[in-house]
């Protein structure tokens, strides 16, 4: 249940992580239980995001993605942790920040990409953008571009697994920001009154744009205010995917047993700005290099992979190349995929209106 | 292999920017994570990283520089081993990175952009092309009727599609228990259970998401305002969530579901109860809004509306709850949306209305046909989608119209029929069109005050007085 932790948000995530060798916190742990595939693959997930996004950046650069883009880089440990921790069926919701979620749920690179550069190619046919994508098949629900509603709408495709008895779970990841939003204490209270199978995934990155958490409330936890509603919860160490993955393990257990939601608080940090346009004088540039060089999730499985004989220099590097491939794959697909043809501008407004009446 | 770094794009608006300084030299080792440069745009300094490592090999733009347009090679990046001789080849377009800066791709994309295939500039406004009105019976001559009041019929609707369907549900504060705030879910819950009648607490911007995204897992959820006073805690969620998904998920999912409850004045409950929000949902793209008169279209409705497969707005009004209708019976009885009813044949002027103003309507055509004028009355029932060729068409029969509704009078349903009948059948009109609609002013308390503000069968006689010329 519920832990206290250990320090404030900051520096809990970096006390916990050094050592007195300096060596990060996933390279300590000795992980008798998770297997070298299990590494390899959250190796491989994790970087994918990361390279992923680092192309976003560039092609938002170029003018080839427009509008909003929030980059997720830093916090890829946190999404493939509890994906580890899903059961195929189960359902994922979160805000803008999204592109990780889609990548670390099986859905298609080139497809998140070409829905970044607004082409026909994209899983909204262009027509969503980077805030609002989708995937029903993946069972992902978006993508949602106003701060905290998605928490709702997260206990909502929970009110419904329950009420047909499938016996799924929704992970409803929303910031530190958003937990001050009023709908997610008006959903906590629902949630747990009527046990909905739903874990509640703070992404604590300790900067909602660019107000740190101290500067936006007293409370000392986030996880800690649903036990006002008798949600139990814990903090986790959001750089260790391992740890992400255990915790999240623990919290599918409690709502598929029926016993209502639970709340994750994971410790997390974005190395870029709040969106490309942000010119992040909110914080010291010694503080996000701090992070990269000690906490950073990638690394660390990469100390482990190599500590344990798991994998050597040559393998790694032959991942490294396979995975920058698929993500230069996915920015040719999305610069090459047309835009939406002009009548795209008058379907999917009603589901059950043919595009010339809906005109 | 070398390649050059672009001036970056660093907001939505950006087209070009100040070079402030460069942080790196030539010649320096860089990380991905550097900073390469500091970049002055309209609204901020920022930090312009390296995305790859590399050595910097030239700068192509020195610090300083102003007005560096999006895109501009700044400088050039080279691997180790490389010299900074390999640049030229950069420069010239030999390396994939460089051609994309030659051939800005932003550029081609606002050229793909300007014109469709035929080469016409794509159009903001759809061409119109009003349908022939349906003038079909709502049911079989013959067939037989009873009287039910607007709550019944509600009710009966609700349960026959719960009947019918086990993923409708009802949702919101007091249905259950206590059985309706308005009685509008009598008896529901001892028929179908707290499984499918769910209580909720006072959390209206809460629950209405809970219910969005029932609606997204599958089910067909019912949620209940018990006004939509309320509603406005929970507009975002109808808006942002419901009643857009659909169109940005690519038709992938949206949010089947019915939002419904009183709407609009009731007696003496001041401002904040007495909001009519017709025109408010109609205005949106992806809702649908349907707002009934008669028990028999209360039920017709309401049952379309369950079954509709796109979030629908449906308005109630509690002062009609308790009045009572012919409603035929019928096993499954259902009104379709987008078709309104001519009330009341008539030669001399159209007066159009929906929801409570039908009462209002109906009550003027009577004292003017004492009078000698014969008005038509339309009740549109759904406002969107709007049966616009049923108005046409009587408009073009009597050439004069008038709208009645109980909302304020800016931005109106009035205002927006009025604008397509002069796009439609300007030729037809022989008077300007007049909308009656409730007054300028939030919901007054005092009883004499609150009844000048509310529309009355006197001003729509008057107003057809005045288009008539009588």
């Amino acid at each position: 249940m519920a832990r206290k932790p250990a320090a404030t948000k900051s520096d809990t995530s970096q006390s916990s992580s050094r050592t007195s060798s300096g060596s990060r916190t996933a390279a300590k742990r000795a992980a008798p239980n998770v297997s070298k595939d299990e590494l390899l693959q959250y190796y491989r997930d994790m970087l994918l995001i990361r390279r992923f996004e680092e192309k976003a950046g560039q092609l938002y650069g170029m003018g080839l993605i427009g509008g909003f883009c929030h980059l997720y880089i830093g916090q890829e440990a946190v999404v493939v942790g509890l994906e580890a921790a899903a059961e195929e069926g189960d359902k994922r919701i979160t805000s803008y920040r999204d592109h990780g979620h889609m990548l670390a749920c099986g859905m298609d690179p080139n497809g998140v990409m070409a829905e970044l550069t607004g082409r026909e190619g994209g899983y909204s046919k262009g027509k969503g953008g980077s805030m609002h994508m989708f995937s029903k098949e993946k069972h992902f629900y978006g993508g949602h571009g106003i701060v905290a509603a998605q928490v709702p709408l997260g206990a909502g495709l929970a009110f419904a697994d329950k009420y047909l008895d499938n016996k799924r779970v929704t992970f409803t990841y929303f910031g530190d920001g958003a937990a001050n939003q009023g709908q997610v204490y008006e959903t906590y209270n629902m949630a747990e009154l009527w046990d909905l199978p739903v874990v509640f995934v703070i992404e604590n990155n300790q900067y909602a744009m660019g107000t740190s958490v101290k500067r936006s409330t007293k409370s000392t936890t986030l996880f800690g205010r649903g036990e006002a509603f008798g949600i139990p919860g814990e903090q986790v160490d959001g750089m260790d995917v391992l740890a992400v993955k255990e915790a999240g393990e623990k919290a599918v257990a409690h709502c598929r047993a029926g016993k209502g939601p639970y709340i994750l608080e994971i410790m997390t940090y974005r190395y870029r700005g709040h969106s490309m346009s942000d010119p992040a004088k909110y914080r010291t540039r010694e503080e996000v290099q701090k992070m990269r060089e000690e906490r950073d999730p990638i690394e660390g499985i990469r100390a482990m992979l190599l500590q344990g004989k798991h994998a050597s220099e040559e393998d790694l590097k032959a991942i490294d190349k396979e995975i920058k491939d698929v993500v230069n794959k996915s920015a040719e697909f999305a610069k090459e995929s047309p835009e939406p043809a002009h009548e795209e501008l008058w379907t999917d407004i009603y589901a059950d209106v043919a595009p010339q009446e809906e005109a | 292999m070398a390649t050059e770094i672009l001036m970056p794009a660093l907001s939505p608006t950006m087209e070009e920017g100040t070079l402030a300084k460069w942080l790196k030299k030539e010649g320096d080792s860089v990380a991905s994570g550097d900073v390469l440069a500091e970049i002055e745009t309209d609204k901020a300094t920022m930090e312009f990283e390296a995305v790859d490592e590399g050595i910097l090999g030239k700068i192509l733009i020195e610090e300083g520089s102003e007005g560096v347009k999006v895109n501009t090679p700044i400088a050039v990046m080279i691997e180790e081993g490389e010299s900074a001789d390999d640049i030229e080849a950069a420069s010239s377009g030999g390396g994939g990175e460089a051609q994309a800066a030659d051939e800005p791709p932003a550029e081609k994309g606002e050229g793909e952009n300007s014109k469709d295939e035929t080469g016409e500039t794509p159009s903001a406004v759809a061409e119109v092309k009003t349908p022939a009105p349906d003038r079909t019976p709502d049911w079989p001559e013959g067939t037989k009727v009873k009287s039910q009041t607007v709550r019944e019929a509600l009710r009966d609707a609700m349960a026959e599609e719960m009947r019918r369907d086990d993923t409708v549900f009802l949702m919101g504060e007091e249905v259950g228990e206590y059985q309706g705030a308005y009685k509008i879910s009598q008896g529901l819950l001892d028929e179908f259970g707290p499984r499918r009648i769910v209580d909720t607490p006072i959390s209206e911007h809460g629950f209405t998401g809970i219910g969005v995204g029932a609606a997204f897992g599958g089910l067909r959820p019912i949620v209940e305002f018990m006004t939509f006073n309320f509603a406005m805690q929970a507009m975002d969620q109808i808006i942002n969530s419901a009643a857009k998904t659909l169109y940005m998920s690519g038709g992938q999912m949206g949010a089947p579901m019915v939002f419904r409850g009183p709407n609009g004045a009731a007696a003496r409950v001041g401002a904040q109860h007495s909001q009519d929000y017709a025109a408010w949902y109609s205005s949106v793209p992806g809702l649908k809004v349907v707002m009934p008169y008669s028990a028999a279209d209360a039920k017709g409705l309401l049952k379309t509306a369950i079954r509709d497969p796109n979030p629908v707005i449906f308005l109630e009004n509690e002062i009609l709850y308790g009045r009572s209708f012919d409603v035929p019976e019928l096993e499954d009885f259902t009104i379709p949306f987008g078709k309104a009813r001519v009330a009341r044949d008539g030669k001399d002027v159209t007066i159009v209305s929906f929801g409570i103003g039908m009462a209002h309507s109906l009550e003027a055509a009577d004292k003017l046909s004492e009078q000698g004028i014969e008005a038509e009355v339309i009740d549109l029932r759904t406002l969107r989608p709007l049966d616009y060729g049923t108005v046409i068409e009587s408009v073009k029969k009597t050439n004069r119209m008038v709208t009645v509704e109980e909302g304020f009078p800016v931005g109106s349903i009035g205002n927006h029929l009025s604008a397509y009948v002069m796009e439609n059948a300007f030729d037809y009109l022989d008077a300007p069109v007049i909308n009656c609609a409730g007054k300028d002013v939030p919901m007054p308390y005092a009883a004499n005050l609150e009844r000048h503000a509310l529309i009355t069968s006197d001003e729509v006689v008057e107003a057809v007085k005045k288009v008539t010329y009588k």
